[in-house]
């Protein structure tokens, strides 16, 4: 019967609504096997995190476009520590400078892919970390 | 048989026997592209097909003399922090030479919430200028005369209440509506399908859309209503024939709407301005833009009978493709920008935002802007493409490209008109689904290297640290706010609330709201306050997602 | 791979059962991942189910099921009811992979508590629907949910497996999906409990509702006791008050009729034996066919060299189940 999963949430937190890159990385990761929650547009770090959890994911990929990246990451890492779930990792990709990439990291968020990043560093990633 | 064929069965053959062709060369459109367009590739006789510029079908361009007269204009998309910064920007830029004011919001302006609602937290200023009333659209255009400039301004889902902070501004200026000159991009239905800033459902947000039509159509005689735009589109994963198609679909859209609420086609039409991308592939994108133009005219005069010619033409601003910029050596991006920029002039546009080498990284740094503004100068000034007026045209390979891509749009067209128009085409999901299919698809030649990104997927150095990225000052937001609080404490609290419960009464009705947000605004209502009212008796949209 | 924490059932239970979303969304994951909930599992769940409503709704792609099914929940959400939420998509047959995107409609319901929403795939396997479906189904019903929708698109073949986990099947239709009625294959009209027109708006509403009636009054074991058809458009949200009205009502007639309990021990034993034989499958089959594989034999069965029934006897033999035909 069915092996467990690997299940990933992705979502477009903030109010950002250029979906092409998080809907080109949730097909990449169908492809590759994976189950992938879509939850879509605006969503706020707390609905972020309420749905991973019931959700039950194993990691949430956010793409943030907007320049918004300083608050919305930490404050995701912040609601799963609180939530006590902190076995689920945050990945994420967009805009976002090198210079700002050290203390996303420092602040708990396992890997920032950005612009023009292969989609192979993506799912070689996350078979690293899943490989059964 | 024809003398082609002949080359095709003898010299090409042999030299095809000797050595392969490199690839499988197709547009990006996904349609084979000939190797040798010659006369034979050419249908449809000059005078209906081409003709001549400022006449039917307009397939040279809109103007009789073109840039001879007058260069396009020259409009960078500006905008961050807060009205004041933004302010500095702007006056930087008209002293540099440029024409035309664009303005680009942040995300809390353009989705209608006020910079203190607890959604707006992280954005403020971010993606653009933060405007919360109409008190910083005074600061935004303080020591610029709003009756000498022509703004345009990204704004969509609540482009009424933001003119309507523009009107207001300048009349404490002392310039009436009739003297402003711009854009409001006020496009719904590309958000719906590709950019996401929506706020309420369709039929209310075209009820807007031409609310404002109405309005402008007798006090601002000189306002381009709306941009309809495929740039989104083509940014989020369409292409080419794409583009064309899913831009007109909505212009077909809006020229519907407007004369279901009793308008002569006549009285707005010749006020539909567009808004296209520019990406790398010139001959493709020169022949885009002709060929969107030939296409508008013929649907203006055969599906909705216009009877002016001004109703026809189809003017358009352009933007390089922000997509094709690499984060990896971003000085590349400045050619990128220049091969784009050579697309779009000599397509015929009449506006153009040149982007900067360093969008994919952050918002651009003054020079980077001064960079890709020079490369619009340059062209403009040194390059003599602007001297001749379409200058490609009669190429063999332009003008089959330019009826091909034509075609393509048109069986795209007919398929949304089967599907009961671009509203429903998006309600149903069926533009978006096309448009993350194209992006899949595209992404994954990107990655089996079928299609080469310089410097990104081939030609690669080692990472170097780039120079120096715009930042955003924290403090901004904070700054932001308490602005906004100051205008609230300020203002006559009743007639405000007065002036609201008269809009949310009128929004019951099937009045025009333009007014009775005017009278918000010169009261100081603000962005939020005024959308919140509309969200109250419309609802708010809830996204079709498609993967 | 991170070190996930794997605590006991019966203590996630305990948790879950105090509303610890994150417990119920372990157990719903252990039940995913062997199948089935195993018999440990539902020795445990065994004593606190049976009293979840559970409604199964599902019809054609595009037929708005997520917005109604968000709607349905807030109704209940208004009533006090705490509500579970299980929405399947199809996963892809050729890499397992999914994307599961019914969550999208129901975001806002996010943030309340007294909802849990869960996406599941079918996973690719013949029954593997109804089996993890049911299970999670229990989890819920343990854990206090009631009622719990299962929104499942109805293509291939979950619509009829809906009815293997569902106490009650809403079929939804709507308008212009091309040869209307036709869209709705016959076999799911005759699961339906109740019917829905969805986007009753859209014009041809109306004809969609007659061409339903028309084709339920054909159907003779139906003639006495039609299933109610009823308009609503979801998006709007006008008339889902009557729909879960109506819903209710087919509930309590279905207890008063004693139809409720049939149903449920009909489901209960299909269950059970596809539990069995599932664990036939895997414990004594499998190990069987691991030593003498059909593959393995094609090449033989294909020349004469083998006879496949030979074959399929000797693993019979091996699993000492002998003798000629049964």
């Amino acid at each position: 019967m069915a092996d467990k999963k690997i299940r990933i949430l992705i979502a477009k937190p903030g109010l950002d609504g250029h979906d092409r890159g998080a809907k080109v990385i949730a097909r990449t990761l169908r492809d590759a096997g994976y189950e992938v929650i879509y939850t879509g547009l605006r969503q706020s770090p707390e609905q972020i995190v309420a749905a991973a959890i019931s959700e039950d994911v194993d990691a949430i990929g956010i793409s943030v476009l907007s320049g918004a990246h300083g608050y919305l990451f930490p404050r995701i890492i912040e609601l799963l520590k609180e939530q006590n779930a902190t076995d689920i990792l945050l990945f994420g990709g967009g805009i976002i400078p090198d210079d700002d990439i050290p203390a996303l990291k420092e602040a708990g968020v396992a890997e920032i892919f950005t612009p023009g990043a292969p989609l192979a560093d993506i799912t070689n990633f996350l078979s690293s970390r899943y490989a059964s | 048989m024809s003398n082609k064929q002949k080359w095709i069965e003898t010299t090409l053959a042999k030299a095809l026997e000797r050595g392969k062709e490199r690839k499988e060369f197709k547009s990006t459109s996904g349609f084979p592209l000939d190797r040798l367009a010659t006369p034979e590739d050419v249908r449809g006789d000059y005078e209906s097909t081409l003709g001549y510029p400022g006449q039917y079908p307009f397939t040279r361009g809109v103007q009789p003399t073109m840039y001879r007269g007058r260069l396009w204009t020259m409009r960078q998309y500006a905008g961050f922090a807060t009205a004041e910064e933004s302010n500095q920007r702007y006056k930087y830029l008209l002293s540099q030479g440029q024409t035309g004011l664009s303005i680009a919001f942040d995300l809390p302006t353009q989705i209608g919430y006020d910079s203190d609602d607890p959604v707006a937290t992280g954005e403020i200023g971010r993606v653009g200028v933060a405007i919360d009333s109409m008190k910083d659209m005074e600061i935004l255009f303080d020591g610029i005369p709003m009756d000498k400039v022509s703004t345009s301004m990204t704004i969509n889902a609540p482009a009424v209440v933001l003119l309507a902070f523009y009107i207001a501004a300048a009349e404490k200026q002392g310039v009436s509506p009739d003297k402003l000159n711009g854009t409001t991009q006020n496009d719904i239905l590309k958000e719906y399908a590709a950019r996401g800033t929506y706020i309420f459902p369709p039929a209310p947000s075209m009820r807007l859309v031409t609310n404002l039509f109405g309005y402008c159509s007798v006090n601002t005689p000189k306002w381009n209503t709306i941009s309809i735009s495929g740039y989104h589109m083509r940014e989020a994963g369409c292409t080419a024939a794409q583009e064309i198609a899913f831009t007109l679909a909505d212009g077909i859209a809006y020229v519907e709407a407007a004369l279901s609420a009793g308008m002569d086609v006549d009285a707005f039409a010749g006020r539909l301005a567009f808004f296209f991308a520019s990406h790398n592939n010139l001959l493709e994108e020169v022949a885009k833009f002709r060929a969107a133009r030939r296409l508008w005219a013929k649907i203006m005069k055969e599906r909705f009978h216009a009877k002016n010619e001004r109703s026809m033409m189809l003017r358009f601003h352009t933007q390089t493709a922000g997509c094709t910029l690499t984060a990896q050596q971003p000085d590349n991006n400045i050619v990128r920008v220049a091969v784009q920029s050579l697309a779009a002039v000599m397509g015929g546009t009449q506006s153009l935002h040149t982007n900067s080498k360093d969008e994919a990284l952050a918002l651009p740094t003054e020079e980077s802007v001064r960079i890709a503004l020079r490369t619009q100068q340059i062209i403009g000034y040194e390059s003599g493409v602007a001297d001749s007026i379409d200058p490609l045209a009669g190429s063999y390979y332009v003008e089959s490209l330019t009826d091909t891509l034509q075609a393509k749009a048109e069986e795209y067209i007919a398929r949304i008109d089967d599907l009961g128009g671009a509203t429903k085409a998006v309600e149903t999901g069926f533009i978006q689904r096309e448009i993350t299919e194209s992006a899949y698809e595209y992404q994954k030649t990107v990655e089996t290297k079928e299609q080469i990104v310089v410097g990104q997927n081939e030609f690669i150095v080692e990472k170097v640290p780039v120079g120096k990225l715009l930042k955003i000052d924290p403090a901004t937001a904070e700054y932001q706010i308490k602005k906004l609080t100051d205008v609230r404490r300020n203002r006559n609290q009743e007639l405000v609330q007065e002036k609201l419960a008269a809009l949310r009464a009128a929004a019951e009705t099937d009045a025009n709201l333009m007014p009775y947000i005017l009278d918000c605004a010169r009261l100081y209502a603000t962005e939020g306050e005024i959308c919140n009212e509309l969200r109250a008796v419309f609802g708010e949209y809830r996204a079709t997602e498609v993967l | 791979m991170p070190h996930k924490e794997q605590p006991d059932f019966q203590d996630l239970l305990a948790r879950g059962q105090e509303g610890d979303r994150r417990a119920i969304g372990r157990m719903i994951s252990r039940v995913e991942a062997s199948g089935v909930a195993d018999h440990v599992m539902m020795q445990q769940l065994w004593a606190h189910i049976g009293r979840a409503r559970v409604v199964g709704i599902t019809g054609p792609p595009g037929a708005g099921k997520s917005t109604m099914t968000d709607r349905m929940v807030k109704y209940w959400r208004k009533k006090d009811y705490r509500v579970g939420v299980i929405a399947v998509d199809p996963s892809s047959p050729f890499t397992g992979g999914a994307i599961l995107g019914d969550r999208v409609r129901m975001n806002d319901l996010a943030l309340d508590t007294g909802v849990y929403i869960r996406s599941m795939s079918t996973r690719g396997q013949l029954g593997g629907l109804s089996l993890a479906c049911s299970g999670a189904v229990s989890v819920l019903d343990a854990c206090g949910y009631d009622p719990i929708l299962i929104e499942t698109v109805g293509v291939g073949q979950s619509e009829v497996a809906v009815m293997n986990v569902a106490d009650l099947v809403l079929v939804v239709s709507v308008p212009g999906l091309g040869d209307d009625i036709q869209a709705i294959k016959a076999g799911i009209l005759e699961i339906g409990d109740v019917f829905a027109v969805n986007k009753a708006d859209l014009p041809g509403a109306d004809r969609t509702a007659r061409e339903l009636h028309i084709m339920l009054s054909m159907n003779p074991e139906l003639s006495a006791d039609l299933p109610p058809i009823l308009m609503l458009s979801a998006e709007q949200n006008k008339g889902v008050e009557e729909l879960c009205e109506s819903v209710e009502e087919r509930f309590s007639l279905m207890q008063n009729s004693q139809e409720l309990i049939m149903r449920r021990n009909r489901r209960l034993e299909k269950e059970l034996m596809a539990y069995i034989q599932n664990r036939l499958y895997k414990q004594v089959l499998s190990p069987a066919l691991a030593n003498d594989s059909f593959e393995s034999n094609v090449e033989a069965f294909r020349t004469n060299k083998r006879n496949p029934y030979t074959w399929a006897e000797n693993i019979l033999k091996q699993i000492q189940i002998e003798g000629s035909t049964p």
